[in-house]
């Protein structure tokens, strides 16, 4: 789906050309503080790409990231010798400098989007691991106890109690890491010509630091990670209404 | 003997259980034999550290044995899954443990849910249990969060029997509530016994607790080991040692008088007389007082002998009764009544407000000396556990 909308994106003139500034208005030769009419007429060519390659660049790797974390979460839950190693792994891959990651990469797995999912997969881990551990052994004792004496196996008592209960902070990890993964997207920009960065750094840096690119992908790369958050925060309250009435008391 | 209730109740039996945890030298639980009859109350009561609770959780295997048997039923539970056992056998606990994310149909129907019956059948059965416990139907949709602590107790009871299991294992049920509402709680739950006639392993470390909920008490010793086990009655009135005594407290005299309410003894008849009516030499029996009473045997006064006996009853020469107690009430408080009433006999009222005797001193003195009529200590091979 990424190849299909690079594709799409690569139609509309990354550069723009001479009759592209021939049209354009004086607010953009000048390099204005804000020009309208660049963002109406690159909308739909540019920016509008920029900000689904953004969402689907960010999605991936959050999908992804949850799916190692969460069953890495479920394996360590059982085998608490793994909380260890995991979390170890996990620091040192957070800790790598967002840059270096990608450049170290690049050798390896070449200019493209795997590589940056690579290393945007590889910051979630520690967050969404965390959590969903967390939020499994949060259970409360005597709670985990009436599962078990009123006849859950293990299993049946992880899927129905300590799972659901865990629902409310693994939701926080997701909005810690949705957030954070929107934002280091953008230095993704550096790598690949995708995403909101692509804007900021092919758009604006590159041409002298054209205001309105700078401006716009900034912008909209907040506006994104907040609106996630938000989506985030509503889809718990939805799902977990127990938690809900808990608040109200 | 007890009669074969089938699968409402069975009869729990501990065959030389010893339970010894792995790196200590002591037993939790030390060659711990006795039976608990179908549909009674077995109260395990000890200091903390005397295993009473790891003895009760060996019953639904959340423990497993290092030794000896555990049969309910007649059959031994070693053989048995323990999720499946675990179904079986009612569970509460003293934190209740319900369930957060579910609300109270759902934590009803837990086990329900998980011997696969159809929807339709557990929320018939869960807002039966409502009732049976005593909360309201509406109450089904609340969360736990939204309940009060006695109302999240009694719903951790209408659980735990929600798939009517024949036996029940209780820890400290009623330990996290304040005073009037455990009070309130126990009443109920004997209430309910009652009616559903389970057989029921309560530990407590409250021995006025275990007096008042348990058909027979086990009392344990640090290391789990078994001092003695019978009835309330027989305990408080035979400690089988100084530990026993020591446990059961100075005041066991006043315990047992708790145990027997006014019913349950024989009163001192009282003479009655009408309004109107004449007082003949004759009606002086061997009290001093007659009680003058309206048409339905209701004291209106009271009057005491004295020499112009020939005389016509009017209420003018009568004076207000006495104190006076209900039928219903224990010997204890009788015995409390009399202290603040300077030891005069009490009019005992039953439960329609008519007269039905007096109670004295003496009788209460003969309550406490009588010895329990039998020991109800069990003799294992007197219970036909095989059928």
């Amino acid at each position: 789906m990424i190849v299909a909308v690079a594709a799409l994106a690569a139609k509309a003139p990354v550069i723009p050309g001479s009759d592209a500034y021939g049209k354009t208005s004086k607010c953009v030769k000048d390099n204005g503080t804000f020009c309208w009419d660049w963002v109406r007429d690159r909308w739909s060519g540019t920016v509008g790409p920029a900000l689904v390659q953004h969402i689907q660049l960010a999605v991936v790797a959050v999908v992804i990231g949850f799916a190692i974390s969460f069953v890495l979460a479920l394996l360590a839950y059982r085998a608490r010798w793994l909380v260890p190693p995991v979390t170890f792994l996990s620091s040192l891959l957070y800790t790598v400098p967002s840059l270096a990651a990608f450049y170290i990469l690049v050798p390896i797995t070449g200019i493209n989007d795997f590589t940056v999912e690579i290393a945007l997969v590889s910051y979630t881990l520690l967050i969404l691991f965390t959590n969903t551990l967390a939020g499994l052994t949060g259970a409360s004792g005597d709670v985990r106890d009436a599962a078990r004496g009123l006849g859950m196996t293990p299993t049946q008592s992880l899927w129905r109690v300590e799972l659901p209960l865990a629902v409310p902070t693994i939701v926080a990890g997701l909005r810690v890491a949705v957030v954070t993964i929107i934002s280091l997207v953008t230095v993704a920009g550096l790598i690949v010509p995708d995403g909101l960065g692509a804007v900021i750094y092919t758009e604006g840096l590159k041409k002298n630091n054209f205001n309105t690119a700078l401006i716009v992908g900034g912008v909209l790369c907040i506006v994104l990670a907040l609106a996630a958050d938000a989506l985030l925060a509503g889809l718990q309250r939805l799902i977990t209404p127990w938690a809900a009435a808990r608040r109200s008391r | 003997m007890p009669v074969d209730t089938g699968k409402t109740a069975a009869p729990l039996e501990f065959r030389n259980v010893t339970k010894r945890y792995e790196g200590t030298d002591a037993a939790a639980i030390k060659d711990l034999s006795f039976v608990v009859p179908a549909g009674e109350v077995c109260v395990l009561v000890g200091p903390s550290g005397c295993g009473k609770t790891t003895a009760m959780r060996l019953v639904n295997r959340m423990i497993d044995m290092t030794g000896g048997e555990i049969l309910i039923d007649g059959k031994s539970i070693s053989g048995r899954s323990p999720a499946d056992l675990r179904r079986e056998i009612g569970y509460v606990i003293q934190h209740v443990g319900l369930f957060p994310h579910l609300n109270v149909a759902n934590n009803i129907g837990t086990v329900p849910r998980l011997l696969g019956w159809d929807r339709k059948r557990i929320a018939s059965r869960s807002a039966e249990l409502l009732e049976l416990v005593g909360l309201p139907a509406e109450m089904g949709k609340r969360y736990p969060s939204q309940l009060s602590g006695g109302q999240r107790q009694r719903v951790g009871v209408a659980r735990a029997l929600a798939a009517d299991p024949p036996l029940m294992l209780m820890d400290e049920p009623f330990g996290a509530i304040d005073p009037i509402n455990r009070d309130r709680l126990q009443n109920e739950f004997l209430r309910l016994q009652r009616e559903i006639k389970k057989t029921v392993v309560f530990v407590t470390h409250d021995i006025d607790e275990g007096i008042k909920m348990g058909d027979r008490i086990a009392i344990l010793r640090e290391g789990g080991e078994l001092v003695q086990y019978d009835t309330p009655d027989a305990i408080l009135a035979n400690p089988a040692d100084e530990f026993v005594a020591r446990f059961v407290g100075a005041d066991r005299g006043l315990k047992r008088l708790a145990l027997t309410n006014l019913e349950q003894v024989d009163l001192d008849e009282v003479t009655c007389v009408r309004e109107g009516e004449t007082i003949s030499p004759g009606t002086w029996v061997d009290n001093d007082i007659v009680v003058v009473v309206d048409g339905e045997r209701k004291p209106i006064g009271e009057m005491t002998r004295d020499v112009s006996s020939d005389s016509a009853v009017t209420l003018g020469s009568a004076r207000p009764v006495g104190a006076s107690i209900p039928i219903t009430a224990s010997l204890r408080d009788a015995l409390s009544l009399m202290m603040t009433e300077s030891i005069r006999p009490l009019l005992v009222l039953d439960g329609e407000g008519r007269v039905a005797g007096w109670v004295s001193i003496d009788q209460i003195n003969k309550a406490v000396r009588q010895v329990p009529n039998e020991s109800a200590a069990i003799d294992a091979a007197g219970i036909d556990l095989d059928k």
